[in-house]
């Protein structure tokens, strides 16, 4: 009896100690991970923004010179440009194709669990394929426009991959072919947490499905659509592996993005301080997006709580 | 009799615009379903062609006889750059970097996740968010560092890949644990630890065993966003280190070299097959992991 107490009471400092130990030992990988791989990562990058850095990386300041002289290149107009005519195209073409699809399949369809895998496969292959898989589907020698040809409509033109005015639009359709289902999956959980008695009541009192739809169902997943355009934005600014792979940024530089501009100014073009800029530039739309989305929950939540 | 009639038609032209409707949403729903896999079928049709016959049919083709020529020239004899060996060495890059980097980042996100919501301590909630914070930042905010590193521990191979994957592989596992784990009653915990349970006791005897679900989604995700990688693999290896995603870039892309449809159809479909398989065969849990990664983080 008194023996067991001792043994229970003198391992109890111990394993204390132990158990601080054992938790410090247990989050050191994450910690150093955090710290190097993100935080002083962050910081080197910022910094590097702010010297003249070509070639190597160098530790001469020159402020905010860089920042101003990236507007300068034309070729980094070219890239923003696309940016904000892909991003707002991309989000409204695979928003809208995922939400019209997700109604779509809500409604009590046979066999929705196959359509639902064909939907969203895409999202399991990478970029690389399905961008490979884009190009000859788009480019006139391979794809559809030969097809009709050979069909004997010798007139038929989709030459857009190889058309500077016109390439961006490809990768939007590639884009958008990769991610609908992802939208449709995300869209069709939240259609199915929306309270049935309230449809069931709607329609008693004789109120037409598309009303039902515009009226209750779709405003009460409102935060859905949030989340689903938060999401969209950020890959969209991120989109780097499949325009490689669709259009390699070209023809000329006519698809270049901001994310393609970074990688090759600092690794083929030896302009590290014109690539960092590029990166911070990126990094702040990025808060800009993540500044209107947590905006927006704030206040969603604040109307809920009310 | 004429009021009979009318009885009987006015339900059934009802019923005649229900099955309108219905008819329209399954042809709508097929033909969503054609546009999705189409350019899977296209792949597959084309790698089961003969490089002569695409010459002459053009690429938009059924095959007019099957033949396995194209996957084992892919395999076995496609070149990437001037090595000639096939997509089979770039393969088996990519597996001996999937593995290593899913298994390590998936148990230090185990860890993690445990110790933040079972061990809480001042600092614990500000410690994940900061674990997590980089999961949203363009990975080309880390290339010039992460160059920078690699070629410090000169490391530009598999294994500055597995490093890479790891380093911001942690941040989606750490939130999966994270967030399952919190759902696990903390008085478990503590009746473990009464009975003299410790750290990595309760976390073997306790956490784990009620971690395979968690476990599966994880793995999904990273075996598959590590697999699918290209912007690390591409900028950080070279020659025959590269995983299959920058192989067959440097195969198919547009500056490839060889033009032979059938062999490039076959390299897309090898590289593509790993990922289509645990989705065919898992795809629960790779939804699952989709849905939670992104809406939580």
């Amino acid at each position: 009896m008194n023996n067991t107490a001792v043994k229970s009471s003198q391992p109890k400092i111990d394993s204390a100690l132990q158990e601080k130990l054992a938790l410090f030992v247990s989050l050191t990988p994450a910690f150093i991970i955090t710290l190097i791989g993100t935080f002083i990562f962050l910081f080197w990058t910022i910094f590097m923004s702010f010297t003249d850095s070509t070639l190597f990386p160098g530790t001469d300041l020159i402020g905010l010179e860089n920042y101003f002289k990236i507007w300068r290149f034309p070729r980094w107009q070219v890239a923003t440009g696309n940016l904000f005519i892909f991003a707002p195209l991309y989000i409204v073409v695979c928003g809208g194709l995922g939400v019209a699809m997700a109604i779509m399949i809500d409604q009590n369809v046979k066999n929705e669990s196959i359509f639902r895998a064909i939907y969203l496969y895409p999202m399991a292959v990478s970029f690389v394929v399905a961008g490979t898989v884009w190009r000859w589907i788009l480019n006139p020698s391979t794809g559809v426009e030969n097809l009709m040809h050979g069909l004997g409509f010798e007139s038929f033109v989709f030459d857009w991959i190889a058309r500077k005015d016109r390439a961006i639009y490809t990768v939007i359709i590639a884009q958008s072919w990769q991610h609908a289902g992802f939208v449709m999956a995300l869209v069709l959980a939240g259609l199915r947490t929306v309270n049935r008695d309230i449809i069931n009541a709607a329609m008693v009192d004789g109120a037409s499905m598309a009303t039902i739809y515009r009226r209750i169902i779709l405003p009460s997943i409102a935060p859905i659509f949030v989340a689903v355009f938060f999401i969209l934005s950020q890959w969209a600014l991120k989109a780097f592996d499949i325009i490689l792979a669709l259009t390699e940024g070209g023809p000329g530089y006519a698809t270049d993005v901001p994310s393609i501009f970074v990688r090759d100014m600092m690794f083929n073009r030896g302009q590290i301080g014109m690539a960092t800029v590029a990166a911070v530039y990126m990094l702040l739309l990025l808060f800009v997006l993540m500044a209107i989305y947590y905006g927006y929950q704030l206040i969603f939540r604040k109307r809920v709580a009310q | 009799m004429t009021i009979a009639t009318t009885e009987q038609t006015l339900p059934s032209s009802q019923e005649l615009g229900a099955m309108f409707w219905r008819f329209v949403l399954y042809a709508g729903l097929v033909l969503l379903g054609f546009f999705f896999i189409v350019p899977l079928a296209i792949v597959l049709l084309t790698s089961l062609r003969g490089q002569e016959e695409i010459l002459k049919n053009g690429v938009l083709a059924l095959p007019s006889e099957v033949s396995l020529r194209a996957w084992w020239v892919a395999f076995n004899e496609s070149c990437v750059g001037t090595d000639c060996r096939g997509m089979a060495p770039y393969f088996w890059n990519s597996v001996k970097l999937v593995i290593p980097a899913t298994v390590i980042s998936t148990a230090l996100g185990a860890i993690t996740g445990y110790a933040l919501t079972k061990y809480k301590f001042r600092g614990s909630e500000f410690f994940f968010a900061a674990t997590i914070f980089g999961i949203f930042l363009p990975a080309q905010l880390f290339l010039l560092p992460t160059a920078q590193l690699l070629g410090l521990l000169s490391a530009t191979n598999i294994w500055g890949l597995v490093l890479i994957h790891n380093l911001y592989g942690l941040a989606f596992t750490t939130l999966f644990f994270r967030n399952f784990y919190v759902q696990i009653p903390d008085e478990i915990i503590s009746a473990a630890r009464i009975d003299g349970a410790g750290f990595f006791a309760v976390f073997w005897r306790i956490i784990v065993p009620l971690s395979p679900p968690i476990i599966v989604v994880t793995v999904i995700w990273q075996f598959t966003h590590i697999w699918n990688e290209f912007l690390y693999g591409a900028t950080f290896t070279t020659g025959t280190d590269l995983p299959i995603t920058a192989a067959l870039y440097a195969v198919t892309g547009p500056k490839g070299g060889i033009r032979d449809y059938g062999v490039e159809a076959a390299a897309v479909v090898i590289a593509a097959l790993p990922t289509l398989a645990v989705y065919i065969v898992a795809g629960k849990y790779f939804v699952r992991g989709l849905t939670s990664g992104s809406l939580k983080g």
